[in-house]
């Protein structure tokens, strides 16, 4: 009798045991995720900021200024987005900011492929969903796993330039993220410990 | 450029056909070298208009001079270089052919007939058994000398009182397409333009402005500016109004960096902020009523007496314009105490040089005056108030010893303000039965700005307080509307405005031509038929361009699907002209894929230039409809200040192709350099209402 | 102020200027090399166009500090290059310039396009000189000129 309650009560106490360890589980798994979606909305705010979104366009020009108004002169695209001879993206676009002249710079200075385009060809940013698709996505995104993705926001120079943009001709600093750039890869990490989930 | 003329426009260019009054002395216009070279004055600064290979070749070819060896220059500020017609040195106007044609043929033939002279003395032969060609005299019996080996003693001859001109038939480069003599410097980076002036102990000047006109210094710190290594001097001076900070350095980048650091503190209250809202705000409403009378013809009420349905009020909207040549003003001045040297890409030499020497308190002919090569002006250096030269004598007054190049930034130039003013027009048209105009009520409202000067030419185009540069265009319309009622208001604005080329047609043609063309519309008539049928009887070249046109554009009748045609004509100075644009629109973009242009200029003196000035001048007449071809004024402050804001036509802009046909003619030649300009933007307007239904009756074209 | 040791046309020149100085500035006051031309100070007209290293540049806009070892060709130098004076005599040969001003960064220009690719279609043209501001508007004959050395290069 005392024996078939105790294994009663052992039973019990398992299936208790079970489901409060089944409910931590999904109880992570959900945390994780709407963790990983938030840390993914601060890397999208960056992501859409002028001082990346400028060169991530659809079109066959890319955009300037906090206004990201159509660049002037014309420049376009070109086959390998680095423009045309004649009118290269770094015919004006020097390995470094120009601080004297008010010209942005850095390391091979070139718009992002078309399938990094972060906008719609009316110049409208992306939806979060799309563009967080679009980065995940081997085929859109240059061949980039995890790893790979973390570092281009880690170290990759024309990344770290949004945060040294240097100075417009009139000698005011250009804008900023709104993420440092500390913050920026601790979201990307975030966000992909949590698997790199996108909205729906 | 401005119009300036001795009798009114209408009949001022008949005078290019008698002879001019003076004799003009051959050596101050020709020298020839032993080497064989011929050295030729032009008596007008080139800007880009091509006179100084068209005057040359003129001169070149009644002399008989070998071409190869002509080398042109600019003539300095002289008497002797003053337009034959008009009595100032200057370019404007269009008149540098027209009123030099005949000069510099005679200044041609004389020295023929004086180095004939010479050799037939020499041979004891008559001057009739001798001939010439590629600077050599032939005489009887396989005799020839060159014309350098005459030169100094032909050059002491007495001058004859009479030469014969060549029969046109003879003209071996008149007529001729003659490749630029500027051409090849042009393209080696060997040409010289003001800016470029480089002299022994030269220094920089760059000014700090007023951000509103008129506005003046009421202190400055310049601790930091001086603290630049190079700056030599910051000092205020006066402007023509107001006053302005100079920096005076070695170099550009050093005077840029000591102006970047000055600190001025501007006193800008008591004169007026304009604001191009406000002032268009004010300009429709001044539009309602009548101003002074420009011209007033038949019935001023008929058109009250026409049906509402037949009548239609139109409401015309024009910006300021910046000239915006590509090499931003600059000129060089030193003062030496009791004498100066000025080096100006100047369009009125005789009164800058009279300016310079107020301004250093010496006589005119204290101050040499060299005139230089200009990139581009369309107007801009054509200066009523003298205002550069001025400031560039203060401040060489002021550095004393040594030249002084003051610069322009182009945001000082494009700010500095001495635009084509901005005008408003209403018209009120009353339409006959038979579809054309029957009574024309039209207000124009814009700055003057020779109203009030008190300069010289102040009494000649102002009439009953109107301004024939505001109304031209539409005071010498060339089509026959019975009842006419033109007047004008000129109000004043604290914006220095200037001639601009094409002037007055600029936006008088615009406002013609595209109410024309509505008419031609709504009568459902060819525009090209519509406007022939309504021009004056005397408008002969009018009528011969809108011929040829229709015969070169056949192409309109065989449009591809997505384009139209839109036409328009215009004329200055006695040059008439009419296009045909072919346009499209592709994502709300404007592409015009053809223009054919025909033009009555008389007689085409260098094909090569006729062709250059139309189709350059079309590229420039399209700046009014780009999105971005305006200036704007917000609270007192010019809103653009360089190309980025303000954004002339870039090659994808204008037209791929513009073929120009000129009507055959003997008849004397007139200019070419502003015909053109203003017929672009009405015909594109046009064509454009068939691709979209609507009117555009406000430039720029912001929006499609 | 630092010394710069630049190679200009193939000649080395020594300099001694604020870092900050743009190219074009170094060019026309310290080397009296005026063919080069200050049309904006912002690279958006390209009056001002030089290659360096082959690759066409604004000088307006790079700092002198900027240069490195990049060799410098103008325009005064360009006909030296097989394609530059065949540029040149076609500019010539159509009469395209009128002021001329614009003309220097027009002619580097067309030569960086026509050094990549000797036949360029229209659309080439336009997008290759479509940077390149002319005030006179001498675009029709300026896309002629290129045509024109197009065919002789062929």
């Amino acid at each position: 009798m005392v024996r078939s309650l105790l294994l009663l009560l052992f039973c019990l106490a398992c299936i208790v045991v079970s489901r409060s360890a089944l409910s931590s589980n999904d109880f992570k798994g959900r945390e994780a995720r709407s963790d990983g979606l938030a840390a993914w909305q601060q890397v999208y705010s960056v992501l859409t900021s002028p001082r990346c979104i400028n060169c991530h366009t659809a079109t066959n020009y890319p955009q300037q200024g906090d206004d990201r108004h159509h660049h002037f002169a014309n420049v376009i695209r070109g086959p390998e987005g680095n423009g045309v001879p004649g009118l290269n993206c770094v015919s004006c676009h020097q390995s470094a900011n120009a601080e004297s002249t008010g010209v942005p710079g850095g390391r091979n200075w070139h718009l992002a492929p078309l399938s990094m385009r972060w906008q719609d060809e009316n110049d409208q940013p992306l939806s979060s969903a799309v563009v967080c698709h679009s980065l995940t996505d081997r085929t859109q995104n240059g061949g980039l796993n995890a790893a790979g993705l973390l570092k281009h926001n880690e170290e990759e120079p024309l990344v770290l330039w949004a945060w040294n943009p240097g100075r417009k001709q009139d000698g005011t600093m250009r804008t900023l993220p709104a993420l440092t750039h500390a913050e920026f890869v601790a979201a990307t990490r975030q966000w992909i410990d949590a698997g790199m989930p996108c909205p729906r | 450029m401005v119009s300036l003329y001795l009798d009114f426009p209408a009949s001022a260019q008949e005078g290019g056909q008698a002879p001019p009054a003076k004799i003009y002395p051959p050596d101050a216009f020709i020298h020839i070298r032993p080497d064989g070279k011929i050295v030729i004055q032009v008596n007008r600064v080139e800007v880009g208009q091509g006179t100084h290979t068209a005057l040359p070749m003129i001169l070149a070819d009644e002399m008989d001079a070998d071409w190869s060896q002509v080398i042109a220059e600019l003539a300095p500020a002289a008497d002797v270089y003053k337009d034959p017609l008009i009595g100032v040195q200057w370019v404007g106007g269009s008149t540098a052919i027209a009123n030099s044609f005949p000069q510099y043929r005679e200044l041609g033939a004389r020295a023929r007939s004086m180095l004939v002279q010479t050799a037939a003395d020499r041979w004891r032969v008559k001057p009739e058994q001798c001939r010439t060609a590629s600077s050599i005299v032939y005489g009887p019996g396989n005799r020839s000398v060159r014309y350098s080996d005459l030169a100094n003693e032909a050059a002491r001859r007495p001058i004859p009182d009479k030469v014969a001109l060549k029969n046109p038939s003879e003209f071996k480069l008149i007529g001729k397409p003659v490749r630029r003599l500027d051409g090849r410097a042009k393209c080696d980076g060997s040409h010289k333009f003001a800016i470029d002036l480089d002299l022994p102990g030269m220094l920089i000047a760059l000014v700090a402005r007023p951000p509103v006109f008129s506005g003046k210094v009421r202190s400055f710190d310049d601790k930091e500016a001086r603290a630049v290594p190079g700056v030599r001097d910051v000092f205020e001076y006066p402007l023509v109004k107001g006053s302005a900070v100079a920096v005076v350095a070695d170099k550009f980048w050093i005077a840029k960096q000591a102006r970047d650091r000055l600190k001025v503190d501007w006193d800008l209250d008591g004169i007026e902020h304009a604001d191009s809202s406000r002032l268009f705000a004010q300009y429709k409403e001044l539009a309602k009523t009548p101003g002074g009378v420009a011209l007033k013809r038949g019935d001023e009420m008929a058109i009250d007496r026409i049906p509402e349905s037949q009548r239609m009020v139109a409401e015309f909207e024009f910006p300021y314009l910046a000239h915006a040549p590509m090499e931003p003003l600059s000129l060089a001045v030193r003062f030496d105490g009791d004498r100066a040297e000025a080096w100006v890409p100047a369009q009125l030499p005789t009164w800058e040089q009279i300016a310079t020497a107020e301004v250093l308190g010496l006589a005119p002919e204290q101050v040499k005056f060299n005139v230089l090569f200009a990139g581009g002006s369309f107007g801009r250096r054509g200066l009523v108030d003298s205002h550069l030269v001025r400031e560039a004598a203060a401040i060489a007054k002021r550095v004393r010893g040594r030249p002084v190049k003051l610069i322009f930034t182009r945001e000082d130039d494009m700010r500095s303000g001495y635009y084509r003013p901005m005008f408003v027009h209403r018209v009120e048209v009353g339409i006959g039965s038979d579809g054309a105009p029957l009574a024309w009520r039209h207000v124009v409202v814009g700055q003057s700005f020779v109203k009030g000067t008190g300069v010289a030419m102040e009494a000649m185009l102002v009439k009953n307080g109107v301004d024939h540069l505001a109304v031209e265009g539409s005071s010498d319309s060339p089509y026959a509307i019975p009842n006419v009622d033109l007047t004008a208001h000129h109000p004043t604005v604290n914006v220095p405005v200037l001639s601009h080329r094409s002037v007055g047609y600029g936006h008088n043609s615009f406002v013609r031509e595209t109410l024309i063309e509505e008419l031609a519309d709504r009568a459902k008539a060819d525009p090209i038929t519509y406007r022939l049928k309504l021009l004056n009887k005397d408008a002969y070249k009018f009528r011969a361009v809108l011929t040829l046109l229709n015969e070169k554009a056949s192409w309109r009748t065989r449009l591809p699907a997505g384009h139209a045609v839109g036409y328009a004509c215009s004329e200055y100075n006695n040059t008439a002209c009419a296009c045909a644009a072919e346009v499209s629109i592709a994502n709300r973009r404007l592409k015009i894929h053809r223009v054919t242009v025909s033009v009555h200029c008389g007689l085409s003196v260098n094909p090569l230039t006729v062709e250059s000035q139309f189709q350059g001048g079309i590229g420039f007449g399209l700046t009014q409809v780009m999105p971005r071809g305006a200036i704007t004024l917000k609270e007192g402050r010019v809103e653009q200040g360089n190309f980025d804001r303000c954004t002339p036509p870039y090659i994808a802009d204008a037209p791929a192709d513009i073929d120009v046909h000129v009507v055959q003619s003997t008849e004397p030649p007139t200019g070419v350099g502003e015909a053109p300009v203003p017929i672009i933007a009405p015909a594109v307007v046009n064509a454009i209402y068939h691709l979209t239904g609507k009117r555009y009756r406000s430039l720029p074209l912001i929006e499609l | 102020m630092a010394t710069y040791h630049l190679t200009v046309n193939g000649q080395r020149k020594e300099v001694k200027v604020d870092p900050s100085t743009p190219l074009l500035w170094v060019l026309r006051e310290e080397l009296k090399m005026t063919g080069t031309k200050y049309g904006c100070g912002i690279s958006v007209c390209g009056a001002c166009t030089v290659h360096l290293d082959g690759v066409a540049t604004r000088s307006c806009v790079v700092p002198i500090s900027l240069l490195g070892n990049r060799r410098i060709v103008t325009i005064e130098g360009i006909g030296s290059d097989p394609v530059g004076r065949v540029v040149q005599e076609a500019w010539v040969e159509k009469d395209v310039v009128q002021c001329g001003y614009c003309q220097s960064g027009q002619i580097m220009s067309a030569c960086a396009l026509l050094k990549a690719n000797p036949k360029p279609t229209d659309a080439n043209i336009e997008e290759s000189m479509g940077g390149n501001l002319c005030r006179c508007a001498a675009y029709v004959r300026i896309r002629q000129a290129i045509k024109d050395a197009s065919k002789r290069l062929a």
